[in-house]
Formats: structure tokens, C-alpha cells, sequence
């Protein structure tokens, strides 16, 4: 499918999703977290789309906004999609995990909720992954400073 | 109650070890807190972040140029593969028309850089093993390596030859010689290893069919690079989405469906010829020019998202910059191979023992400071 | 006045001389009592030397399978490197951990080195150079020998850290089964000799070494002799005890200084009386080689002195056992036994009646 396919496909599904028009390097679909998981489960379950393989998962502070960032490709059809799930809410973010469709967001997720934190419902482990279990605050967010380490490059 | 245990009638019970921070075979400071019944793994829990040392946060407040060198310090046995990999990002940015000369002379020095992983990965499995001497034997021939590496831009493991728009200075006029010569002396010395480990009757019953993951859940853990391609998982960057001058060489995508241990060293092996086949191709034909493209001091990329992926020695490598018209990035995020292919660790481990965990995480080909970034 | 018959090629005299001197001089009593000690220092000093030489030898050979040189920095070609590790090891402080039980923590490193030393007084290292020739040598070899895993699980045990404890249990479950394979491996050759007595064993070797003589069984026996012993001193590629990429250390994790050495010294006296065994029940132990009644040859092999005959059997043993160590992968724990449980043993019993038939049958030389 190319990238006008699958975007009839997602507007079809998720009206509410929202495709910029400009033209990047991956096809980007923005969702409210209430989507993010219905969404990615059809695209990883359906035939035509089949998105098998999330390759990439990260975290965007926007500083109105926290963004969580899935790359997904498909291993038999090739196409590739980006989808990004806008936060409003900094103090308590929460987005739906997608554990249960790619294990490897288990690991992601886990990253994401120790740098930015951001919770996944329905996360099996939600734990710090690189930090110390007792470190505080969120280091990538753009609000953080350490005033104990801080180093100015 | 496992049916070893109703078997005996007795209760056994479940203990905890960790292995590692310190432990001779997580090759790092890697935690594995193992759940064990006896020698029999029930559960495996990776901790890590012994040597976080947030390369991510740190790219937010560099260069470009700078955050090329941070890139060494991932992945250090494919690190002229992250470079090239940030550089590519930047240049993609910048829609730098990169010369033919750089394209040809990046790949060469990847291949190189993945024999050399890949050597010095036959020693440690070895090792693993309890075969010490193949240890030596892969470190012998990683020298020559090193050595070509050294006299073309001065460093042996952290190179930094790669700036954004080609490359920090051109190849020495002993680099072609000297690499064909190592090509030559190391087609003789490839059948020494399979010799020594290969066929072993000990080593194939320690790693066929022990370590099985099958091919659903290597994608779904997003298990890439040899430890993927064991179990059938054509995932070669190099292949779907060709970059330096891979579109003009010829070579094979190494898939093994068994997804065992022994699948994954096979992988491996049959790299090496690949990458010398690589080689072979380009070295004679490296094109005159310029090794580097003009690029301002101040590298600004255009505002956007950038996303590029290459494939290191260890499976894929992706770099997602976003950028935000600075003079730095906005955000710099490293999908890292070793991550996601230790998320499947525990689904390998399950059911094998210790040792088998030790031959697992060998064929895994994990790199401690890559998991960590 | 003491009398030295001092001759290379028997020593009975020479021993038998300072035994007579001793009794004479002193009462027989005080004589004897002085004999024992004079014999116990001369072990303990030839377990040091052992210990040293053999740990040089080993860095040597293997730095040879591996392309490398070895030690060469400390004496010439690196030969004082094993006192220098030696007077490390000494001076190095004695840990033990907190929650360990301290007094069998400290027993085990004792126990372990009593096995090999009470072992080395039954071997025969030349013709009269042999502190105790029992007739039921061979029996006490196996049986004492066997002491040096209770050392083990002790050290394990005691140590209170999980990966000594799995060291240890693979260990116990290791010696103890490979052990049969020894003894009966051991057997199928007594069964030739008619005697358990080492003396006696060599003696029938005059006229040839077993391992030729023995037909077909003799080397069935020798083969599983030497899969089995290795794997009983926990020598690579059967060293899951102490498998470092796995445990560590396994049982001597906890070890540190001149305890740790002694660890390292009983393997390597282990390792020395595994060949030295091996050495004169297959290859004639001190005999020099013989061919039946063809005098010349047999005139000129005696010229060798026996104890340069012991030792020359001795260090080609050692070599293969090190060349196995230095190529060979480990094998997983559940596999060894599995070896040992299905191959060894069923091989080396029907060996025994094998070598049953050769002998009643006379199909041996």
C-alpha cells in the first residue's frame, strides 16, 4: 500500500486522526492517546496494512506538549508509517501501552517512562530502565534541571 | 509445580542470582537477575544502566559535529558504523550531495568495522564456551584491522572518521594495499575458525537447538542485525534500504531459519565472507575526488524530522534527529540494536540453564554501552 | 657411619643406606620417627616444586597453543613468574566473608590439599623411590583420592555465595560419578596383573607396557582412563566447577590469597597423580620400554635411567591433557553426566568383561 492508501485506510477507521499534509520523510498520523491503541491495533492486525515491526520508539518533549513517537514498518508488505501521540497532560501523562502488539515496546516503554515519564496503562513491568530506581524527576524533558550535576557544555 | 519437581515428589525451591554487574561473560556491567531452580533458568530480568551515560540528553546541547563523536562511545566495535550513520542523518538534512569517493570509502571501512566486531565476537563466544584459545586467535586477526584503521586516521577503536559531508581526511596511500593484503591473509585464516569451533562435537551440542526463538517473536521483539536473521528474520538494512555505496555491490543476506544458538554463530560466519566479498568489489574501485563535501562551520538543519537506519555488526541502528532550526538538535533519540535484542533474552532463556544463557548471550552479541547509550 | 650406595637406578639402596644410618645412630624408635618427617618434608617440597614448575609449564604450553609467548618478563624466558605469583598469592590478604562459616571455610582449603598429598606417597617415581608400597596400592590411590571432593563441597558450602554452591553440587555430582569410570578403567588392567600392589604392576610391564600388551581392552580402558580422570580433577574441558564464564569461580570464588593456593596447587598435584596413575598402569610407570626377550634393545633402554622414564611418561601425558584443555569447548553439566551415565560406564563394564575373556583366554601378550 502507499502512503495515500494507508492514509484513506487510518481517516476511514479514526476520523479524529490527524495527517499533516506535508509531505516527510514517513507518512505521520497524530492521535489523542483515547485512539492510540484501537488504531495500532488495526494496523498491526489487519491484512493490508500489517505492521508487524516496530523498529523505532521515543519520546518528544514538545513543552506544551509530551509526544510518544512509534515507527512501525511492515516486514512482507515494506511500507512504513509514523504514528505520534500528542500528551496535553504534563503533570500525570498516560497513554495506553502497545505491549500486547509489539514486545519490543516493553523495553521502549519502560525507557520512555524513565526519561520522560510518561505511564503506559497496562504495562506489565513500569519501572525505571537506565536511571536509579530512586532518581527524581524526568531528565529529557526540557523542564529538568539537576542543580547537583549540571554540566554546561 | 514443573514436572521435574512431580517427578521427584519433592518441593524444590525457586532462588535468585545476579549475575553481573561484575561477571566474566555479561562482557560489561550488565545485571541479569536470573530466577533459577536449580540450574534450570525460570526467568530472566535484565538491569541495566551500569554505563548510562545519557548520549541522548548530552546531543541536545552539542553540534552536529559533535554529536558524531558521542556516537563512538555506543557502540565501540561498529563505531565507524554510528558515525556514519549520524553523518548520513545530517547530510539527509542538509540534502549535502555526498561524493562518490566518500560513499565508496565509508562502506569499505564499515565492512572492515564489521569484520572486526565480528572477530573479536568469535573469540569471546569461544571463550564463552570455555574454549579460551579462540579468544587469542580472533584478537590476532582484529589486529590487522586495527592496524589499517590506526595508519588511515590515527585512532585503533573509537575512530571519529567520519564528519557530516564525508570524511575528517583522505585515506592513506597505504590503505588499499594494506587492506587486500589483510582480505588475502584472512581467507586463509576464516577455515582456521571454522575448524576450531565449528564443527566441534562439544560446541554443536552446546548451541544446536538450545537458545530457540522463533521467527514471530524476533519481530515482534525487534530482534535485528545476525541474532534476528538466525531465525529467518530478513531484516538487512543494508538490503531494504541500501545506503553509502551498498546498491553497487553485490553481496548475499546471511538468513538461517533454525533460530538457535549455533543459527546465529552461522549468521555470523558467513558475514565475514560476505563482508570480504564486499570488499573485494570496491577496493580497486575507488573513485578519484573530493573526500568531502563543503559544509558551513555552523551546521543548522532545517526544522523537521529526520530518521535514518543503518545496519552496525550488532542489527539495526536508527537515528531519529528532530530538529528545530538550531545549531544543535531539538531532540536526538538512538534506537539501538543491543536494546531490543536483549528484550528477548528472557524469552530465549527460559527453560535452558546457566550455561546455556552463557552461549545465548554470546550469540546475541550484546554490547554493554550500547544498551546503556 | 653412614654408607651412601648412591645409584640413578635404584634407589632402594641409597634409601635403605640412610634408614640403617638413622636406626643406628639414634634407637630404632626416634630413628623411624625422624625417617617419617625426612619423608613428609621431602613431599611437601616436591608438592611446592610441583606446583611451581607445573604452573609455568602450563602458562607455556598453552601460551604455545594460543600464538602467543607466555610469561617472559620475570627470569629468563619468564621461569621466576611462578615464585613472583607464589609470593603475591602469600602476602595478598585472606578474605573471608561475613556470613561464611568460617571454620570449615578455612577446613575445606586444608582438606582439599590432604587428598593429593596422602596420595603422592603411594606413587612409585622410580625403582625403590616409593614411601608406601601397599598391596592394595591402586585400591588406596582410588579411595583416598576421592577425599579431595569433600574439600569441595565443603569450600562451597561454607563460602554462603550461590555460585560456590552450584560449583560445588556440579563438582560432587562430577567426581563422584566419574570415578567409576576411573576405578573400573583402572581395574580392567588389574585384572592382567593380578595384583593391586604399584610394585607389582610395574614389574609385570618388564617384557612390554600394558597399553601394548593388553590387545584391544587396554586401550578401551586407557581412552575412558583419560576422558574420566580429566573430568575427575575438573581439568577443561570438563571444568564446569569452576567454569568461570558461567560461576565465576564456582567453589574458590570466595578465596583470596594463600587459600586460594592451595586450591590451585591440589588441582595441579590432582592433575600430576591422574597422569602419574596413568602413567604406570597403562604405560609401565617407571619401567623403561621392553620388548619382550629382545636383550639388546631392552640393555640399551635401560640405560635411561627409570625416574627420567617415570617423568618423561608423566609430562607426555600432561601434554595431551593440556593440549585437550587448551582446544576444547566445556561441555553443559547435564551433558557430562550424560557422557559419564550412558557411555562411559555401560563402555568401560562390558570393557571389563571384554578383558575378562582376553585373559582367560590368553589373547594377550
Amino acid at each position: 500500500m502507499n502512503n495515500d492508501q494507508i492514509k484513506e485506510k487510518v481517516l476511514k477507521w479514526f476520523p479524529d486522526a490527524e495527517i499533516p499534509a506535508e509531505a516527510g520523510q514517513f507518512l505521520n498520523v497524530i492521535v489523542t492517546p483515547e485512539i492510540l491503541h484501537p488504531l495500532a491495533e488495526k494496523l498491526r492486525y489487519d491484512k493490508e496494512t500489517h505492521f508487524d515491526y516496530l523498529f523505532c520508539l521515543s519520546g518528544v518533549d514538545w513543552v506544551s506538549n509530551l509526544m510518544v513517537v512509534y515507527h512501525l514498518t511492515s516486514t512482507n508488505l515494506g511500507h512504513e508509517i509514523v504514528l505520534k501521540v500528542k500528551i496535553a497532560d504534563r503533570e500525570n501523562p498516560e497513554v495506553d501501552t502497545v505491549c500486547d502488539l509489539w514486545k519490543t515496546a516493553e523495553f521502549h516503554e519502560r525507557e520512555v517512562y524513565d526519561l520522560f515519564g510518561v505511564k503506559f496503562k497496562n504495562h506489565p513491568d513500569l519501572r525505571r530502565i537506565l536511571l536509579e530506581d530512586d532518581w527524581e524527576g524526568f531528565p529529557m524533558r526540557k523542564d529538568y534541571t539537576d542543580e547537583a550535576n549540571i554540566v554546561e557544555l | 509445580m514443573s514436572t521435574e519437581q512431580t517427578v521427584l515428589g519433592n518441593e524444590t525451591q525457586e532462588y535468585f542470582i545476579n549475575m553481573g554487574p561484575q561477571h566474566p561473560s555479561t562482557h560489561g556491567v550488565l545485571r541479569l537477575l536470573l530466577t533459577l531452580d536449580g540450574e534450570i533458568i525460570r526467568k530472566v530480568e535484565p538491569h541495566m544502566g551500569y554505563i548510562h551515560r545519557s548520549i541522548e540528553k548530552m546531543c541536545e546541547k552539542d553540534s552536529y559535529q559533535q554529536i558524531v563523536h558521542l556516537t563512538d562511545r555506543m557502540d565501540y566495535l561498529s563505531c565507524h558504523i554510528n558515525n556514519e550513520a549520524v553523518c548520513l542523518t545530517v547530510e539527509m538534512g542538509l540534502q549535502l550531495e555526498i561524493p562518490e569517493r566518500v560513499k565508496v570509502i565509508r562502506t569499505i571501512i564499515s565492512e572492515l568495522t564489521r569484520l572486526a566486531s565480528h572477530q573479536l565476537w568469535w573469540g569471546v563466544m569461544g571463550m564463552d564456551l570455555g574454549a579460551i584459545t579462540g579468544f587469542l586467535y580472533g584478537f590476532r586477526d582484529r589486529e590487522l584491522i586495527t592496524d589499517i584503521f590506526e595508519e588511515t586516521c590515527g585512532a585503533r577503536l573509537t575512530m571519529n572518521y567520519n564528519v557530516p559531508g564525508g570524511l575528517m581526511f583522505d585515506i592513506h596511500p597505504n590503505f588499499q594495499k594494506r587492506t587486500k593484503e589483510f582480505l588475502a591473509y584472512f581467507k586463509k585464516k576464516l577455515p582456521e575458525y571454522e575448524e576450531l569451533l565449528t564443527g566441534n562435537v562439544i560446541f554443536e551440542e552446546r548451541t544446536k537447538g538450545i537458545g530457540y526463538i522463533s521467527k514471530e517473536d524476533v519481530i515482534s521483539y525487534g530482534v535485528t542485525g545476525p541474532s534476528g536473521r538466525g531465525s529467518g528474520f530478513a531484516c538487512d538494512i543494508r538490503k531494504l534500504h541500501p545506503y553509502s555505496a551498498y546498491d553497487r555491490v553485490e553481496f548475499k543476506e546471511i538468513l538461517y531459519n533454525e533460530g538457535d544458538s549455533y543459527a546465529r554463530y552461522m549468521v555470523r560466519m558467513d558475514e565475514m565472507k560476505e563482508s570480504m566479498h564486499i570488499i573485494d568489489q570496491l577496493i580497486d574501485n575507488i573513485p578519484e575526488g573530493d573526500y568531502k563535501a563543503k559544509t558551513k562551520a555552523v551546521i543548522k538543519l532545517p526544522a523537521g524530522e529526520y530518521y535514518q537506519r543503518v545496519e552496525t555488526a550488532r542489527g539495526e541502528l536508527g537515528v531519529y534527529i528532530i530538529s528545530d532550526n538550531k545549531k544543535s538538535p531539538y531532540r536526538v533519540k538512538f534506537r539501538s540494536p543491543g536494546f531490543s535484542n536483549l528484550s528477548a533474552l528472557d524469552t530465549m532463556a527460559k527453560g535452558c540453564k546457566i550455561a546455556d544463557l552463557v552461549a545465548m548471550m554470546s550469540t546475541l552479541d550484546l554490547v554493554i554501552p550500547d544498551i546503556d547509550r | 657411619m653412614i654408607l651412601l650406595n648412591f645409584s640413578i637406578y635404584d634407589f632402594s639402596d641409597f634409601i635403605n643406606s640412610i634408614d640403617t644410618w638413622l636406626v643406628e645412630t639414634f634407637s630404632p624408635t626416634i630413628g623411624h620417627l625422624i625417617g617419617l618427617v625426612l619423608v613428609g618434608t621431602c613431599f611437601l617440597l616436591f608438592t611446592a616444586l610441583l606446583g611451581l614448575s607445573l604452573v609455568y609449564i602450563e602458562r607455556k604450553v598453552c601460551a604455545f597453543f594460543q600464538q602467543r609467548l607466555g610469561p617472559m618478563r620475570v627470569g629468563p624466558f619468564g621461569t621466576a613468574q611462578t615464585i613472583a605469583d607464589i609470593i603475591k598469592l602469600i602476602f595478598k590478604e585472606s578474605l573471608i566473608t561475613k556470613q561464611s562459616d568460617k571454620f570449615l571455610f578455612n577446613l575445606a582449603a586444608f582438606v582439599i590439599m590432604m587428598a593429593p598429598f596422602i596420595v603422592l606417597s603411594a606413587i612409585p617415581f622410580a625403582k625403590g623411590l616409593q614411601a608406601l608400597d601397599m598391596d592394595i596400592g591402586l585400591f588406596f590411590i582410588i579411595s583416598v583420592s576421592s577425599i579431595g571432593v569433600t574439600g569441595i563441597l565443603l569450600a562451597g558450602w561454607s563460602s554462603n555465595n550461590k555460585y560456590s554452591l552450584i560449583g560445588a553440587m556440579r563438582s560432587g555430582a562430577q567426581i563422584v560419578s566419574y570415578e567409576l569410570s576411573v576405578a573400573i578403567s583402572l581395574m580392567t588392567i588389574v585384572i592382567l596383573t593380578g595384583s593391586l600392589q604399584l610394585s607389582e604392576i610395574i614389574a609385570s610391564q618388564s617384557n612390554g607396557w600394558w597399553i601394548f600388551k593388553g590387545n584391544i581392552p587396554a586401550i578401551i580402558a586407557f581412552v575412558i582412563y583419560i576422558i574420566a580422570s580429566t573430568a575427575e580433577t575438573n581439568r577443561g574441558p570438563f571444568d564446569m566447577a569452576e567454569a568461570e564464564s558461567e560461576i565465576t569461580a564456582g567453589f574458590h570464588t570466595e578465596y583470596s590469597g594463600i587459600k586460594f593456593a592451595y586450591f590451585f596447587l591440589a588441582e595441579y598435584v590432582n592433575f600430576f597423580i591422574i597422569s602419574a596413575v596413568g602413567a604406570t598402569v597403562f604405560f609401565g610407570g617407571w619401567m623403561p620400554l621392553h620388548i619382550g626377550d629382545a636383550t639388546f634393545f631392552n640393555n640399551a633402554m635401560d640405560f635411561i635411567p627409570p625416574i627420567i622414564w617415570f617423568f618423561g611418561k608423566v609430562a607426555v601425558i600432561m601434554y595431551f591433557l593440556m593440549w585437550f584443555k587448551w582446544t576444547f569447548p566445556r561441555l553443559r553439566i547435564d551433558q557430562l553426566l550424560t557422557l559419564e551415565w550412558k557411555y562411559l560406564l555401560p563402555i568401560s563394564i562390558v570393557n571389563l568383561l571384554l578383558m575378562s575373556i582376553v585373559a582367560l583366554k590368553g589373547w594377550h601378550w
